[in-house]
């Protein structure tokens, strides 16, 4: 039987690769080898992972060196020859192995204001928003994120400028900006402006490259650059 | 849709700029702006200098040939006093960036540092620019 030679991170901040021997199987998946080292070999490795199919965003690692979803990552794809390496996620405090500390990432998103403010009450009538609308359309094309951190451990900038709020909050904020029930756009924007926010972007495009669910944050980026620039140009901000 | 209605209904909240230099996000913003406003100039000031380096070299034009077209030249002037004054923005304001991201360095001294690099370009490039019309 073919042998693959997994190398897994162990330990926290400081750790070093230990290799394991896993047997080689057809449409294997990355997380079925974790979850093989872990049930047969190892039990004191500790990862995440809850859905398995590629909804839950929660098995997010670096695997030779790229940010994936491990779920849907497939062994054949990635291997070289019969070798793979397996880290955590880039960008974020480790707790211990292949598990990272989300919290920062997701405190971002409340700095970035990621959360709908409503503008109506109870007693008011439903909006109607048109399908077709440019704010929908806009809203659309990032709403789909899950918050998995694969763009923001895929980002540079993050790794230079840790207060960086990243792709995921930006894009978060940007599909609440084009939302006409939101009443808080002056306020997310001056959230979102500034070094920390989405001017620090260089537009290297890693998270659309790599994010799974085929999302582009960098246009929501660019999107609030131009928004915030506009409302910085009519003195708003 | 403005922030008004927020407070109104009762779920107000302080949003926070975020900056990590010592300006406000709203001088950051704004910095933006004159960096992109400044590339812009740029890009058409880099075109025209390049051709005419461009058209002076292939035609075999001697140092004194060319003193003596710029000589005087009220337009040549004020067209190089514009590309100086877009890079005298633009330049600074990318050295601060990388700066930052690179080398860490995010203290007021580094608003110094990068004002008088920008004042550098400017007075040398000004200085440039009427040598050869003076």
């Amino acid at each position: 039987m073919d042998m693959l030679q997994v190398s897994v991170w162990r330990g926290a901040a400081s750790g070093g690769y230990r290799t394991y021997e896993v047997p080689r199987q057809d449409s294997q998946s990355v997380l079925d080898v974790v979850t093989y080292i872990q049930r047969n070999i190892d039990p004191t490795l500790s990862y995440r992972f809850a859905c398995r199919v590629g909804m839950c965003g929660a098995c997010a690692m670096t695997v030779n060196g790229v940010a994936r979803w491990t779920c849907r990552t497939h062994v054949a794809k990635v291997a070289k020859g019969n070798a793979i390496e397996i880290a955590p996620l880039a960008n974020l405090p480790v707790v211990k192995d292949l598990v990272t500390d989300m919290r920062g990432f997701f405190d971002k998103w409340a700095r970035a204001l990621g959360r709908f403010v409503p503008s109506a009450t109870r007693k008011d009538a439903f909006a109607r928003v048109a399908s077709d609308s440019p704010g929908r359309v806009a809203a659309d094309a990032g709403i789909e994120c899950i918050g998995c951190g694969v763009c923001y451990a895929s980002c540079d900038v993050v790794s230079w400028n840790p207060d960086y709020l990243g792709p995921a909050a930006l894009n978060r904020a940007w599909t609440l900006v084009n939302d006409v029930r939101d009443g808080a756009r002056r306020e997310r924007l001056v959230a979102v402006a500034g070094d920390a926010g989405c001017h620090a972007c260089h537009t290297h495009l890693s998270c659309s490259e790599r994010c799974p669910k085929s999302i582009a944050p960098t246009a929501a980026i660019a999107g609030l650059k131009r928004a915030v620039a506009l409302a910085a140009w009519k003195g708003e901000l | 849709m403005e922030g008004g209605t927020v407070s109104s209904t009762g779920q107000g909240f302080a949003a926070e700029p975020v900056a990590v230099s010592n300006l406000s996000a709203k001088a950051e913003v704004w910095l933006w702006i004159a960096q992109r406003a400044s590339a812009a100039l740029l890009a058409l000031c880099v075109l025209v200098h390049l051709v005419t380096i461009i058209y002076a070299v292939r035609h075999g034009l001697s140092g004194a040939a060319i003193l003596e077209r710029t000589r005087g030249n009220a337009a040549g002037l004020a067209f190089y006093v514009v590309y100086v004054l877009a890079i005298a923005v633009h330049a600074p304001i990318g050295l601060r960036t990388l700066c930052q991201e690179w080398l860490a360095w995010r203290s007021a001294s580094l608003n110094w540092f990068v004002a008088a690099v920008a004042v550098a370009l400017f007075v040398f490039g000004l200085r440039a620019a009427w040598a050869v019309f003076a």
